[in-house]
């Protein structure tokens, strides 16, 4: 329970930590918020040889809004968690950050670490679907942004090369009648989730609902999007039966599995059951 | 092997200590300063008994690598009483409700709860319960810890008797 022996580089910069990852590549892990990472070695589960600590970087914590919503990866989940620029654009952020473990936890992890980590429990993963977050990625290579869609390829796999760093989420602001909701079920008020819902959608003048976003976590190899509930809300009107629908759907967009928690049957009614709920959330949810 | 110097502030004391960089925070306070109040339980943060203060916020430390707390300030369970003679009241209302029995977790319980005791005058059960949802005790069952952490709130926010 102790980790293996490894190399510590503190970068104090974005430049010192690419210059780092390009020197020891393969051999290398990044240390963001640690809060998966160091659990990780104390089971030995990895010994890299190198280890580059971010959280020197000052430059990768921030939030600005200002058009769009910016976040640096190394940005702490307690910040998020009060930050008012993040209670104003990206609520949905805000709804989630109480479920992201615990706030010893948080105090610690990093919105970027829980990205780039990918655990298909995660919140954060599905909350960036939701929102139709872009992710930017740096290497010595130049910069790239990727959709949150093209992001999370399945357990622990996203679309990060070896050389690049997640340096930034940019978040489209949410309008005040984007309406929001967020559900998960967990054994433990803070543990990863069983199964759990985030969502948007607007409604048009008619009441038609528009851009619906419903990701799902917990229930598939990565956070997914629920493209079949989300293709029968597209330009619908709300009623019973359509939420049913929709939440009856999302089946055909997960591949649960089974653990000692819960059998893939359970996590799939779960999701289902979620689903309906956060779409009733969200519809009863007042906007300005 | 690797060895970085680190220096530390803890408990206001400041530490200059030599250490391998796969060093845990929480091995660090205990076997490099001898500070054992701070406990080890699972080691991969499950259970909360290691929580310390860094830069004064609850924080796991064995998911922290010594290093890391390099020009940093900590503060452990052995800070909270003033002295030999007197507990802190978190302490003092942890003894009285009895939410304590082997005792393993508690330093871990204190020092989470310590930022919510001083913020809250008065908080709800559910509200207590999320505060105390990151720590494991496997003896108390948790009702007296939130009874302890009521009085706390009590104790440390009771109008000033002129």
């Amino acid at each position: 329970m102790k980790p293996p022996p490894f190399e510590y580089v503190a970068a104090h910069s974005l430049e010192e930590a690419l210059d780092a990852l390009a020197t020891h590549g393969w051999d290398a892990k990044l240390l963001a918020g640690g809060q998966s990472l160091i659990p990780v070695l104390n089971f030995r589960l990895a010994s890299p040889a190198v280890l580059i600590d971010l959280n020197p970087v000052r430059e990768l914590a921030f939030v600005e809004a200002n058009g769009v919503l910016r976040i640096g990866a190394m940005t702490r989940q307690r910040t998020l968690e009060r930050h008012e620029h993040i209670a104003r654009y990206a609520p949905l952020i805000t709804a989630a950050m109480p479920f992201v473990a615990h706030p010893q936890i948080r105090t610690r992890g990093t919105i970027g670490g829980s990205l780039a980590h990918c655990d298909p429990a995660a919140e954060l993963p599905a909350v960036c679907l939701a929102l139709d977050a872009t992710l930017v990625a740096r290497s010595h290579r130049g910069e790239r942004t990727i959709p949150a869609r093209d992001f999370f390829f399945g357990l622990f796999m996203t679309a990060l090369e070896p050389d690049e760093i997640l340096t930034e989420i940019r978040i489209p602001p949410m309008t005040p009648d984007t309406r929001y909701a967020f559900r998960e079920v967990a054994r433990r008020h803070g543990d990863f989730a069983l199964a759990g819902v985030a969502l948007t959608l607007r409604l048009d003048a008619e009441g038609r609902i528009q851009s619906p976003r419903v990701a799902l976590f917990g229930v598939h190899d990565a956070a997914v999007l629920a493209e079949s509930a989300m293709r029968l809300l597209d330009g619908a009107t709300p009623s019973e039966e359509l939420l049913r629908e929709a939440a009856h759907a999302v089946a055909n967009d997960i591949e649960p599995s089974s653990d000692v928690h819960a059998s893939a049957e359970y996590r799939t009614h779960l999701a289902q059951v979620l689903t309906a709920r956060a779409l009733h959330d969200a519809l009863a949810q007042t906007t300005e | 092997m690797q060895k970085l110097t680190i220096e530390v502030t803890v408990n206001g004391t400041t530490y200059r200590r030599e250490v391998e960089p796969r060093r845990l925070l929480s091995d660090f306070l205990r076997h490099d300063l001898g500070l054992t109040g701070t406990h080890v339980g699972c080691e991969h943060g499950v259970c909360g008994a290691c929580t310390i203060l860094f830069d004064g916020e609850p924080a796991r430390s064995c998911l922290m690598l010594a290093v890391q707390a390099d020009g940093h300030t900590i503060t452990t369970v052995e800070a909270l009483a003033p002295d030999e003679k007197h507990l802190h009241p978190l302490q003092q209302a942890f003894r009285e409700a009895h939410a304590l029995q082997c005792g393993y977790c508690t330093p871990g319980f204190l020092m989470s709860l310590l930022p919510f005791v001083e913020t809250h005058a008065n908080p709800t059960d559910e509200e207590i319960r999320e505060a105390l949802a990151g720590n494991l005790c496997r003896c108390t069952g948790y009702q007296h810890i939130v009874e302890a952490v009521k009085l706390a709130c009590r104790l440390m926010h009771a109008p000033q008797e002129a």
